[in-house]
């Protein structure tokens, strides 16, 4: 026992010894994490997979189309170099609608947005998948928070002029909240991209997906 | 066997006398950062409980091997290691609270009152009373973070326990209170000014509490993280 005066022999005060149990522990720990990921990396894979597939069948009803959207993603080139996923909706071989998940700097890091359309480029659905906005002011985003997301269903650029895509301080359509105008205009703006992504993007979009979807993974 | 579960002294240092935020002023990051509503409190104070005994057993139970010359590296190998199973952990099968404190998780391994517990209680003491400890400390910040929390988020928006069903199961909607219909809310009280000033106002608060009940002097261990 350490501590109590009991003789220790001498190779127990070497700097070898410190780093051999160091070292040993090192090893331990390290193969309880590797336990730890192996025994865990599935299902988490899995519910990484369940979430998406949540959230898709949020912006786009499960009725338009008879694929897994969230197989074989659809990378769309930006300009800034990054990609835009689109999920995208088939029932046979006719395009039903698409999912784009859209990422805006809000007010404290970034928003992530799913975006539902139809084929022909009206809203279905809009959700927030990730943020870090205020908690109390700016997460009022969340469809589990307020009601305010669901204000884009129905909409599309051709129902509102291009202009009127913005909250209502900056002259657009969409309300903000009280203390809170960076995040909601995040919103909006983040929207309104996915909305010009699809009217530049028509073709790529509706090309028919594979007929042997290979592994996305 | 039973004695030291029902040690009166542990859990009246670990939850009052000596709490982890109260009196030893640690752990002020997550406390800080976490305690916008009651509820992320609670879920964050959840976890670093199970945390909290589970390092204290590992290192009252390791403790004949590890030599006291490395002790500070081993302890926060085995904190790391504890928390970052417990993240996966939580990822594969509690995914809807790992979804709500996912962020602050990582972070439990910088919450020097673990350290601080298995440096001063459990290297020094049996595994049982180290349980003990674990639950105690655990406990006291559990109180520490629901008490802020609910502090800040009833000045802050004027509800208490939001989203209690989205972290403890849909049978928890009975904890959602509105306290103040159609508040405008507080801005500072939700932001990390607030927890501050709040945090101020309960240590004052006890600090007043402990004078008039005439006991002993509080103690406190000079340390910041």
């Amino acid at each position: 026992m350490i501590g109590k005066g009991v003789l220790k022999p001498s190779y127990t005060q070497r700097p070898a010894f410190f780093a051999g149990i160091l070292g040993m522990m090192a090893a331990l720990a390290g193969t309880f994490l590797a336990m730890g990921f192996v025994g865990t990396k599935e299902a988490i894979a899995l519910r990484l997979q369940e979430d998406l597939q949540r959230s898709l069948a949020q912006v786009l009803p499960l009725e338009r189309y008879d694929n897994d959207p969230s197989q074989q993603p659809l990378l769309l080139p930006l300009d800034s170099g990054v990609s835009l996923t689109v999920y995208r909706g088939f029932a046979g071989a006719a395009p039903r609608g698409y999912a784009f998940e859209v990422q805006e700097p809000g007010y404290s890091g970034v928003i992530r947005v799913l975006l539902g359309l139809t084929e022909a480029g009206e809203i279905l659905g809009v959700r927030v998948l990730s943020h870090t906005e205020t908690p109390g002011l700016g997460d009022k985003i969340e469809a589990a928070k307020d009601d305010w997301i669901l204000g884009f269903n129905g909409r599309s650029l051709e129902s509102l002029p291009e202009a009127q895509w913005a909250v209502k301080k900056d002259g657009g359509q969409f309300d903000q909240f009280s203390g809170a105008t960076i995040t909601p205009r995040a919103v909006v703006r983040a929207v309104k991209r996915g909305l010009l992504m699809h009217r530049a993007n028509q073709g790529a979009l509706a090309a028919p997906l594979k007929e042997q979807p290979e592994d996305t993974l | 066997m039973n004695t030291a579960l029902l040690d009166k002294t542990l859990w009246k240092e670990g939850v009052w006398d000596n709490n982890v935020v109260f009196s030893q002023m640690l752990a002020l990051c997550p406390l800080l950062a976490v305690t916008g509503t009651a509820t992320n409190g609670l879920g964050m104070g959840l976890v670093s409980l199970a945390v909290f005994v589970a390092a204290n057993l590992l290192v009252s139970t390791l403790r004949g091997v590890i030599p006291a010359e490395v002790r500070i590296p081993a302890f926060v190998l085995l904190i790391a290691t504890l928390v970052t199973l417990v993240d996966l952990m939580m990822n594969a099968w509690m995914h809807e609270l790992h979804g709500v404190l996912g962020l602050f998780i990582p972070l439990i391994v910088t919450n020097c009152a673990i350290l601080g517990r298995a440096e001063a209680f459990a290297y020094k003491n049996r595994v049982l009373p180290s349980l003990v400890d674990g639950l105690a400390m655990g406990s006291g910040f559990i109180v520490a973070l629901v008490t802020l929390g609910a502090a800040r988020e009833v000045i802050g928006s004027g509800t208490l326990f939001a989203n209690a069903s989205l972290l403890l199961g849909e049978g928890f909607h009975f904890m959602e209170l509105t306290l103040i219909p159609d508040y405008d809310g507080f801005l500072l009280m939700i932001l990390p000014p607030g927890a501050f000033l709040m945090l101020g106002f309960i240590v004052a608060g006890k600090r007043v509490l402990a004078r008039r009940r005439r006991t002993r002097p509080l103690v406190s261990q000079p340390a910041a993280c």
